[in-house]
């Protein structure tokens, strides 16, 4: 068996039926009438793998998993892009990336071994602990931050309102300086072997500190260390679970309290929170707990419309339309935020929203693309 | 083995800069040969990815020069530049690489000698600093 073919099997292509209900639904299809997530899997069986390598189109998909959620057969199709990412970039098919790969670099570069300045937004106020049951997993939110200054500053506020909203429930978490990138968009730009590496350093990072709960604020490491790290070493020793979980359980043990708001808000379900991971309800019930009214777009959970990048690697004017659809959708509710836990989500709605041309249906739209767990330590009680 | 010699990757502007360099030569200036020079048409066409990657890739220092602010052969590349490489500093220093390793200098085509004291003062400081702790080279 060929490495392409073990790939279809694992993915469970080779029960496509071709009913074409990915393609219907695909977001990208929808615009770009060239791409189909059927024809891809199609070629691949008929043996024209030089042709799925060659193709761009492996790259123009933005691995929302709206199509492995209806189809029939449960073909896994991400799960297939991902993996056949890595075999193109072997055959010299390499993604166009955003920034000219900047992100992708500065993951890479977590890892070399060099001693990071990874807690710079750790104040004196937060409480942390180095070893401990509770272990927030800070991603490179602050970095993203630094990086994309003009667009998405306050993500380098996320790793210190998560350990506020932490403190106030009375938890230390465990914070640590030789955490490494989670290695998500490396892996979904096909470079396996940078990902291991980042994994196995991740994971004796977390074990040295004799964690028992990972926590995480963004959708994207929570999806990799959930599906990702156990597909690569079965089992971990610790429990991944995403704040809106962990907080939701807090909030119900009385151990939370929020001011009185009067804010209205809006929700984007983002792919890697939602449809990989099923985690709809849980922002719902935390907003409902701080008795913040939320008024819901009109596609929400598994049909949410996706923020239109990948791993910083399908940046087009796809991209741009899947943006602007859902920024008028957001519009349209009439609060004054989006809220959503990713952060790359976050990066690039406001991209669309700060451009210099931007779309003139987005002339009189002053919606903020914010980050749910600021939000959360925004409305804490006896919080600033 | 030899005696650690820091890498330079300098990024010259073509219409100062890297006039600068070539008349630091063409005038005998003595200068460290540690640098390489990369002409850009602009420095504002400088991506913080071409600085991330050249230390990714075992430079020890990164050089950027280009048109003072207001000489500009487009206008206000240079202040895009300027814009460009403070955040690229303060991304350095969340990575755990010193600032000092990234330099930003204007440089006319007239001031050879600033190019070529500039050289010997970053060959200077880089030796200060020691070999660039990311090592291993690109995947």
């Amino acid at each position: 068996m060929t490495k392409i073919e073990k790939i279809i099997e694992d993915a469970g292509a080779f029960d496509c039926v071709e009913c074409g209900k990915c393609t219907s639904l695909c977001p990208v299809a929808k615009i770009n009438p060239n791409f189909a997530p059927r024809l891809i899997v199609v070629k691949a069986q008929a043996g024209m793998e030089s042709e799925v390598k060659a193709d761009k189109d492996i790259w123009s998909c933005v691995t929302c998993e709206i199509c492995n959620d209806m189809c029939p057969y449960e073909v896994d199709f991400s799960g297939f892009i991902q993996r056949m990412r890595g075999e193109a970039v072997d055959m010299g098919n390499s993604p166009v990336c955003s920034e000219a790969g900047a992100v992708h670099t500065m993951q890479r570069l977590t890892g070399k071994g060099q001693k990071q300045n990874r807690l710079l937004w750790l104040t004196d106020d937060l409480k942390v602990k180095d070893n401990g049951d509770v272990f927030f997993f800070t991603g490179c939110a602050y970095q993203l931050g630094v990086l994309f200054k003009d667009k998405a500053e306050e993500l380098k506020r996320v790793p210190a309102s998560v350990v506020k909203i932490l403190n106030a429930a009375g938890i230390e978490p465990v914070v640590s300086n030789n955490e490494v990138c989670c290695g998500h968009d490396l892996i979904w730009s096909g470079n396996e072997a940078v990902f291991e590496e980042l994994m196995r350093k991740n994971v004796e990072t977390i074990k040295a500190t004799g964690a028992k709960t990972v926590v995480f604020s963004c959708a994207e490491g929570y999806r990799t260390f959930s599906i990702d790290y156990q597909d690569f070493l079965g089992d971990l020793d610790f429990e991944v679970k995403h704040i809106s979980e962990y907080l939701l359980d807090l909030i119900k043990e009385g151990k939370l309290e929020f001011k009185d708001s009067n804010a209205k808000v809006t929700y984007h379900d983002s792919c890697r929170l939602g449809r990989h991971m099923g985690v709809y309800e849980q922002p719902r019930e935390i907003l409902k707990a701080m008795k913040v009214e939320l008024v819901e777009m009109p596609s929400i959970k598994d049909k949410a419309i996706c923020c239109g990048v990948n791993a910083f690697a399908s940046c087009s004017e796809v991209s741009r339309k899947m943006q602007l659809d859902r920024l008028l959708e957001a519009k349209g509710t009439g609060t004054s935020a989006m809220l959503t836990f990713c952060p790359k989500c976050l990066i690039h709605y406001n991209c669309l929203l700060t451009m210099e041309k931007k779309p003139l249906e987005l002339d009189k739209v002053e919606i903020n693309v914010r980050d749910f767990s600021n939000f959360i330590a925004e409305n804490l009680k006896g919080g600033k | 083995m030899t005696e650690w010699d820091p890498k330079i990757v300098a990024f010259c502007c073509n219409w100062c800069s890297y006039a600068g360099a070539d008349l630091a030569g063409v005038s005998r200036m003595q200068y460290p040969p540690n640098a390489r020079v990369i002409r850009i048409m602009c420095t504002g066409r400088l991506e913080p990815e071409f600085i991330l990657r050249a230390l990714e890739l075992g430079a020890d220092g990164v050089l950027v020069a280009g048109c003072h602010i207001g000489c500009c052969h487009y206008i206000s590349g240079n202040e895009r530049a300027e814009v460009k490489i403070a955040m690229t500093a303060e991304l350095l220093d969340v990575l755990g690489m010193d600032k000092r390793r990234l330099r930003l200098e204007w440089i006319s085509a007239s001031e050879g000698r600033i190019f070529a004291d500039t050289m010997k003062d970053f060959v200077n400081q880089l030796k200060e600093l020691g070999p660039n702790p990311v090592k291993g080279g690109a995947k």
